[in-house]
């Protein structure tokens, strides 16, 4: 019979209940090993931030059929995408009927929501929840993890693998060196608003039915000529508004963050999107975008690493949870096999980098491994040209009796007053390059 | 595996003597301090607000947990409430106690004061045959009814000495079958002795919860309460329910807000005018 010193014993511990953690307790639970859930929110999802978009097929892995009953917005039809100057815009769109049917693509979420009904499945899975707990260190013995120190009375807990989805500041696998200090061109600070507003308002000003979404992206003047971009998003009856600018870029601009939101909110184009909202909350978030080349080690004695805490971002698709909650159900997978084998060495655990390999986490991370780099050599992107771009629409749309071949004339002297047409196909073909 | 473990710890807690049976009464709340007030219905917008176990009942529970811990004994958990209130059980484990009971029915829906207490009071009498109950615990009052009522009904249903507001536990002799508590007044505090069983209801100040133990909450994490539902109490149906609940809501309004309070500046006056001034503006209000 086990000793009642064994019931502190796990085959996992879980550190952090985002998507990825919650995902790799779903996991592991539903394998019948016994795991731990720890977190630090009041619930699991209280203290959890994002943009607010979810992908079906991410969440799918672990519930099937999971938008029958998850507490979802609305499913995304459509996605803008938005060039800003300081005063027109340039719009492209795509929206699918496809989209508005089962089972969807994607959906935004609040995540205090989401989150709080996801970590239930892991409960009915099997799995601990043990919220309003921080974990203050790993516990090591002969450079092996081997458990967690919480805050709590007699709070050390041990299992055979302890996995970190402690989100983008991971001081735990900090403290292991699986990371080095942050460089903070490897970082956006996101800051966003809930505004309040009536359904009805929304699906008439967004074009859609019922618990239909839309998202838009915007790039351009929103910010200030740093690298970042904007968001709108529908919720229910609420819009996620907010702005995601690089670190690096803020700390030299001295530009405070919700300033740039306040602004943003100001921008006459942006204004009429959100007129009659009530902002009802606010929150920020900072976001690993560093991508595959910024990546910490993911694998130890005893340890694995997933989510935000690995970088799995993709910074470009803006996609995060669906990496997250990926990688967590590859750490989980690879915690299944481990425990058949009873061999929890970094050597065993390696197989996680593998399962990561084939899928679209690392491949993708992988294809735009140049971007982070490139984009930040070329912070124009997000400043001179949506710039020029507006002007040489507001050009080409204004009526106004000048002839069709003076008009040409002068969009070519607008696009190539601030950039050579040789730098303008450099950008392009380096960008190209970048993209993989 | 774990439950084999709780059964050992089961074992572990029967094997001893037990000195005392604690019963502890808990209410799940809708968490007031997130509370929005529908302006057009002026009822409280129960959707998607988090529950938590009534402030003034984690009192109750810490009480519980400590004089079983300086007298040796069990404490149980009970409360009446939806399913979803097993949550409320499970920190009741958390915070250390022994077991916890459930009372869940649709028939119990709509329960008032009146009905509420007879459920919970019939419950206990069916504990109290199991393990007789020596001292039974409930928060002063819950702070979505803020009656103050439940408490007191069950001491009166069951027979059991009535001490209300209690401050602190001076004492308890097991022997003797009595205890001294003080109770708190609008002026001042009680020492009352009373004989047990006795129901006592706890204001805040009686102590400071404790931050639970990670065994404890792991403990919780996966504890199923005994669920008592209609059919295992047979309760008397006109007694529970909207049919025994003589009290109806004629009303529910948001208090006005207040106004902003009158601010007296001492620009260029002297500080024996202005004191005149607040005196006389005292006076005007009737306040001294």
């Amino acid at each position: 019979m086990p000793d009642i010193k064994d019931m502190n014993k796990f085959d996992a511990i879980i550190v952090g209940a985002g998507p990825a953690g919650t995902s790799c307790a779903h996991t592991v639970a539903k394998a019948g090993l016994k795991v731990a859930l720890v977190d630090r929110g009041t619930f699991p999802g209280a203290k959890n931030v994002m943009g607010g978009v979810l992908y079906r097929h991410a969440v799918e892995n672990a519930i099937p059929d999971f938008w029958k009953e998850a507490p979802l917005e609305r499913h995304i039809i459509e996605q803008q995408y938005w060039l800003l100057s300081d005063d027109s815009n340039i719009s492209i769109g795509h929206r699918s009927e496809k989209f508005a049917q089962e089972p969807y693509n994607r959906f935004t979420v609040l995540r205090a929501k989401f989150d709080s009904w996801f970590a239930g499945q892991a409960d009915s899975a099997g799995a601990y929840i043990i919220s309003k707990t921080v974990v203050d260190d790993v516990i090591t013995e002969n450079g092996r993890v081997v458990g967690i120190k919480t805050d709590r009375p007699d709070g050390n807990l041990y299992a055979n693998v302890i996995v970190l989805c402690d989100g983008v500041n991971s001081l735990l696998a900090q403290k292991l060196g699986m990371r080095g200090e942050f460089d903070n061109r490897h970082l956006a600070l996101a800051v966003k608003e809930i505004i309040s507003m009536p359904r009805e308002k929304i699906e008439d000003r967004f074009n859609l039915d019922g618990d239909e979404g839309a998202t838009i992206d915007i790039y351009g003047e929103v910010a200030q000529g740093m690298e970042g971009t904007g968001f709108i998003y529908t919720n229910k009856d609420s819009l996620s508004v907010g702005i995601g600018v690089i670190l690096a870029d803020l700390v030299k601009t001295r530009v405070r963050p919700y300033d740039l939101l306040e602004q943003m909110k100001n921008h006459p184009v942006i204004k009429r999107m959100i007129s009659g909202g009530e902002p009802r909350e606010y929150m920020a978030h900072m976001i690993p975008e560093g991508g595959y080349k910024a990546m910490p080690k993911i694998y130890g004695d005893g340890v694995l690493v997933a989510g935000d805490a690995a970088m799995m971002v993709n910074g470009f698709h803006r996609e995060g949870s669906n990496l997250a909650m990926t990688s967590g159900r590859l750490a989980g997978k690879t915690i299944i096999e481990a425990t058949e084998k009873g061999d929890y060495s970094k050597n065993a655990l390696s197989r996680y980098k593998d399962l990561l390999e084939d899928s679209f986490v690392l491949k993708d991370l992988k294809k735009y491994k140049n971007l982070p780099a490139h984009i930040s050599n070329y912070s124009e992107f997000f400043s001179t040209y949506p710039e020029i771009l507006n002007k040489a629409a507001d050009e080409f749309l204004t009526i106004d009796g000048v002839s069709k071949k003076e008009k040409q004339r002068k969009i070519r002297k607008i696009l190539t007053e601030k950039k050579s047409l040789w730098n303008i196909i450099k950008d392009t073909y380096k960008s190209w390059r970048a993209f993989g | 595996m774990i439950e084999c473990n709780i059964d050992i710890l089961k074992k572990d807690i029967a094997n001893k003597r037990l000195d005392m049976h604690i019963v502890v009464c808990i209410k799940q709340v809708p968490d007031t301090t997130q509370a929005r007030i529908d302006p057009k219905t002026n009822t409280l917008i129960r959707e998607g607000m988090p529950t938590i176990v009534n402030p003034y009942d984690l009192h109750a529970l810490e009480e519980g947990v400590r004089i079983k811990e300086e007298y040796g004994g069990k404490v149980t958990v009970l409360t009446m409430g939806p399913p979803q209130a097993k949550d409320a059980i499970r920190e009741g484990i958390s915070h250390g106690c022994d077991e916890g009971i459930l009372l869940t029915d649709r028939a119990f829906a709509g329960s008032d004061t009146l009905a509420t207490s007879y459920v919970l009071s019939e419950a206990i009498k069916r504990v109290d045959l199991d393990e007789k109950v020596d001292l039974v615990i409930c928060g002063k009052q819950s702070i979505d009814g803020d009656t103050a009522q439940v408490g007191p009904g069950i001491a009166q249903r069951l027979d059991l000495s009535q001490l209300t507001y209690v401050i602190k536990v001076r004492s308890i002799d097991l022997k003797k079958n009595s205890m001294i508590v003080e109770r708190q007044l609008e002026d001042g505090r009680q020492i009352v002795e009373a004989r047990m069983p006795a129901l006592m209801t706890v204001v805040k100040e009686i102590n400071e919860t404790r931050y639970s133990s990670l065994s404890n909450l792991i403990k919780a994490a996966k504890y199923e309460p005994a669920v008592w539902n209609q059919e295992v109490l047979g309760l008397d149906t006109t007694k529970i329910g909207l049919k025994g609940s003589p009290t109806t809501v004629r009303k529910i309004f948001a208090p006005p807000p207040r106004e902003a309070g009158e601010i007296i500046n001492n620009e260029g006056e002297s500080s024996k005018e202005v004191a005149e001034k607040l005196l006389k503006l005292l006076i005007e209000k009737e306040v001294i």
